[in-house]
């Protein structure tokens, strides 16, 4: 055997470059098994930008069906409820340009709303109850149905499906519990030099 | 002499101390109605326990706290409930909050008070219940509850006791006040509150050396108690609650951490002071210590001040000139904040009405941009990087804020006092911080829609799952009960084939009896399941549901056709006479080749009939088997023309005598057959308008050949005229009607 190898020393080179492989791929598979990443670490990282209002909006039947769909190329500015911060902050994390929000999937509005039932018209259909995506609304079948406001992600769904037309969504009031300071507005160009006040204010904006 | 630290930073603002130190503490009247917001502490708003429309006594409570993060609000003199509504409240934002309204009777009547003429006999679970009970919340501006204060957790010892005295803001003199007048209450109060937290190894009270008056008062009071006060250096923000422990411990509260962790508790002289009050008195905190302060005043001083009554009615009390006034600010200048609306009530924390002149405080100038100076960070007590902080919050990168100690910042606004450009940093710092908490509210609000939403979708795939274990249970139920219904069928034959015959064949009679009831039954159900299907299909209105059925009535259909055709089949077999069939049987045998060939081209094209019909119907409903019926149609097409071909061979050959004899015009008949046959099977190819042109062209030759004939009769005179005429016309008559059917 050594001999053979001394006198062919391109099988003991053979020999050695086979066995490392062998090493080398035993470490690897055995890595590939033992370190295996469960599902898709890219999904969950979207969904948790996405706001989980659940609403569909985006053409998919919840937040994540959408965050896989994004993981997978589609579009990111489809989620209206996260507004442009969001479709920013999925920019961001997936090292593309921003793309404005597509509006047409739903508007754009800033002001955080819930679902209100006027519970004298409450018929207790609870078609609400099956369409709401969190499980927010409580009621039971000819019995009113009301909102648990703080669990409302504000998506819209029982509005259509009320047969009386009962739900309304209200824009969530700002109280001394939840209102916080402004940004202060930037200045409004340096009119601190002399020249600069003289000019009217509009040309100088 | 103790030893005094230092603190990072720090700022020297114009103290102004003394316009508010020139009058003695006084008192004003009482307001015409008193404003009691439900929320004057942090945490959770206070329930209102008395009815609009009821009359309270001084003291009464009107507000119970709600959760242990809440305080008790008590009537600040008699009268009587007239509104529990929202109220414009002291509050940077300007909004409204739920308030009770207190309309005073004048009398100022207490409620009966629970004294303690010896707080020492008592427990400290007694204490602090006292304490919770007189509603106390941190007087030094925050309004932390009192109660929960005291109640540290048991693994924080408290090894220092601070009473903060401090009073580091500009312009307020309301703590000094009350240590000049009331010292001695204020070391009772600390001993009591040393009492609560378990005798600490040091009870020290801070205070800032501009005030020597109460520093000496404080002093005097202490004497012979282990209370020691402390004197150090004036500097803007001592007074701030870690910033004090520094000075007066050394020791620095970690980021994120409370003083009760390094073994500190801190209370506000003022706390102390109602404390004392709560429990050697029983009076709960209804009225403190205010500073009235301003140029646009013409009295300054500090008052007693019952909690409730409008800034308008203290600020009129006191010479107030609106026009002179540049704003109404709560608090102090680093750190209070501007009110809109004068109708705002004063509160548990209302340390400080200030009311400047523009002169003293002129509108900050235009920010201008950030030259890096680097002077805010010398400046900030809690060794904070305010411009980086200003950079960040700018660009709204949070995780860099958050990296750079953003909640470490206790808003003092010594940055701000030393900016040379003048850029309102605290207000970046407030805003950002607003902003981050609103994102992990944010978040963690999602995280529960997301957390529901799974539940929900895990809860719908369940009750799914179930539905469909119990429709496979019940299919199953159902097959088995099939099979054993089935099992009894399938007996082995292993009996001769020809015995078995016979024995069919001698049963037969009685068979097609029971087999036709049985057929009559099946037919009957088949009916019965067709019109069954029929109501259902009428009645269902789910698109799916109404194509299954469609498709179940429509085999029902064909079983129903089946049936009545195996019924029809069977009845013709039965009432064919015997003789008949018997006489076919010897015709069969008896038939020369010729006639047998002659059934066969017959019998070839009775099926090819059949297999163009069933091609056609094939064709017309666009059957996938339709090439192989035309296949099947020239197969036998080719059939025919063999069979046809050996017929004409066989009719070419000399007949037997016997044939001839018997019957000598077969021939001629037999030919006449085959043309009609001929023409039969050719009229089963054509289509129908082929057949129709067909029809209309041999009827056309019978109305030329009828005409012909009775021209014939006429010229010739003959009497079979009028029966040729009828004739004729019968045939025009059928032509004419041919022709209106083919348009």
């Amino acid at each position: 055997m050594i001999d053979l190898l001394l006198t062919y020393p391109i099988i003991s080179a053979l020999v050695a470059l086979g066995g490392l492989s062998v090493f080398f791929g035993a470490v690897l598979g055995f890595a590939a098994v033992k370190f295996k990443v469960e599902g898709d670490p890219l999904v969950e990282r979207i969904d948790e930008l996405l706001p989980q209002t659940q609403c569909g909006q985006c053409g998919y039947p919840g937040c994540r069906p959408y965050a896989e769909a994004i993981a997978n190329g589609d579009a990111i500015n489809k989620c209206p409820p996260g507004g442009q911060a969001t479709v920013n902050n999925l920019a961001d994390l997936l090292g593309v340009s921003a793309p404005t929000l597509d509006t047409e999937e739903g508007a754009d509005t800033d002001v955080k709303k819930v679902a209100f039932i006027r519970e004298d018209e409450c018929i207790g259909c609870t078609k609400c109850l099956q369409a709401c995506p969190v499980d927010a609304i409580v009621g039971a079948a000819k019995q009113m149905h009301t909102v648990i406001a703080d669990e409302c992600t504000g998506c819209d769904l029982c509005v259509e499906p009320c047969p009386v037309d009962c739900i309304d969504m209200l824009p969530v009031a700002t109280t001394v519990k939840d209102w916080g300071w402004q940004m202060p507005k930037p200045a409004k160009g340096p009119h601190i030099i002399a020249t600069d006040k003289s000019v009217p204010q509009d040309h100088a904006a | 002499m103790r030893q005094i630290w230092d603190i990072h930073g720090g700022v020297h603002p114009p103290e102004n101390k003394h316009q508010s130190l020139r009058r003695p503490l006084a008192t004003i009247p009482l307001a015409p109605e008193l404003v009691l917001p439900l929320n004057q502490h942090i945490g959770n708003p206070a329930v209102p326990a008395v009815q609009i429309g009821q009359k309270v006594l001084k003291g009464q409570l009107i507000a119970d706290a709600q959760g242990i993060f809440s305080a008790c609000i008590h009537a600040p003199t008699s009268g009587e409930i007239i509104a529990i509504e929202d109220r414009p409240i002291a509050h940077p934002s300007g909004l409204s909050a739920p308030c009770i309204v207190l309309r005073p009777d004048g009398e100022d009547r207490w409620t009966a008070l629970q004294p303690c003429e010896d707080p020492a006999s008592l427990d400290h679970v007694a204490l602090v219940e006292k304490i919770r009970a007189a509603g106390l919340a941190g007087m030094g501006g925050a309004g932390f509850p009192t109660a929960v204060k005291l109640n540290p957790r048991s693994t924080d010892r408290v090894e220092t006791l601070i009473l903060n005295g401090t009073e580091c803001e500009p312009y307020i003199t309301a703590d000094d006040v009350l240590m000049r007048v009331y010292a001695d209450e204020i070391i009772q109060g600390a001993l009591l509150l040393a009492r609560i937290v378990g005798t600490p190894k040091e009870i020290l009270v801070g205070i800032e050396d501009n005030k020597p008056e109460a520093i000496a008062a404080m002093q005097k009071a202490a004497q012979g108690t282990p209370v020691e006060v402390v004197v150090f250096p004036t500097k803007y923000p001592s007074g701030g609650e870690k910033q004090l422990i520094q000075i007066l411990t050394g020791k620095e509260v970690p980021s994120g951490k409370i003083p009760a962790q390094i073994g500190v508790l801190v209370q506000n002289v003022g706390t102390a002071y109602a404390a004392w009050r709560a429990v050697r008195y029983g009076e709960p905190l209804i009225e403190r210590i205010t500073t009235v302060v301003g140029e646009a005043l013409g009295v300054q001083r500090n008052i007693h001040v019952p909690i409730g009554p409008p800034v308008a009615h203290v600020l009129e009390q006191h010479g107030f000139a609106a026009s002179r006034c540049a704003r109404i600010i709560i608090g102090g200048p680093m750190m209070g904040y501007s009110i809109e609306d004068p109708q705002v009530p004063v509160v548990k924390t209302t340390n400080c009405i200030m009311a400047p002149s523009i002169e003293e405080m002129p509108p900050a100038p235009p920010a201008q941009a950030c030259i890096r100076c680097g002077m805010c960070a010398e400046a900030c007590p809690a060794s904070l990087l305010p411009q980086q902080l200003y950079w960040y919050a700018q660009a709204e990168d949070h995780q860099r804020l958050q990296n750079h100690n953003l909640f470490d910042c206790i808003e003092c606004g010594a940055c701000s006092f030393v900016c040379p450009s003048a850029i309102p940093l605290v207000q970046y710092y407030r805003a950002a911080k607003t902003t981050i908490r609103r994102i992990d509210a944010e978040k963690q609000k999602a995280d529960r829609a997301r957390e529901r939403f799974e539940q929900r979708k895990e809860r719908i795939a369940k009750a799914e799952a179930e539905k469909e274990a119990k429709r496979l249970a019940r299919k199953k139920a159902a097959e088995e009960v099939k099979s054993r219904l089935e099992e009894p069928k399938p007996v082995v034959v292993t009996v001769d084939p020809v015995a078995s015959a016979q024995e069919k064949a001698q049963t037969a009679p009685e068979d097609a009896d029971s087999q036709h009831k049985k057929l009559a039954r099946q037919l009957e159900s088949a009916q019965i399941r067709v019109q069954h299907l029929q109501q259902q299909i009428a009645e269902c209105d789910d698109a799916t549901r109404r194509d299954a059925l469609t498709a179940q009535l429509r085999q029902a259909e064909l079983k129903l056709e089946e049936t009545r055709k195996k019924l029809d089949d069977l009845e013709r077999g039965v009432s064919l006479p015997l003789e008949q069939r018997l006489q076919n049987v010897a015709q069969k045998v008896q038939a020369s080749p010729l006639d047998t060939q002659r059934n066969a081209v017959a019998t070839i094209e009775k099926r090819l009939a059949v297999a163009i019909e069933k091609m056609e119907e094939a064709g017309r409903e666009g059957k996938p088997t339709l090439a192989a019926f035309t296949q099947g149609v020239e197969k036998l097409r080719a059939k025919l023309a063999e069979a046809q071909a050996e017929l004409a061979e066989l009719e070419k050959q000399p007949q037997s005598p016997a044939d001839t004899a018997a019957d000598p015009q077969n021939d001629a008949a037999a030919a006449a057959i085959a043309r009609a046959q001929a023409k039969a099977a050719a009229a089963a190819t054509m289509s129908p308008e082929e057949k129709h042109a067909e029809q209309l062209r041999s009827l056309r030759d019978r109305v030329e050949k009828a005409r012909a004939k009775l021209a014939e009769a006429e010229t010739s005179g003959s009497e079979h005229v009028a029966a040729l005429r009828t004739g004729l016309e019968k045939l025009e008559a059928k032509l004419a009607d041919l022709e209106q059917q083919g348009k």
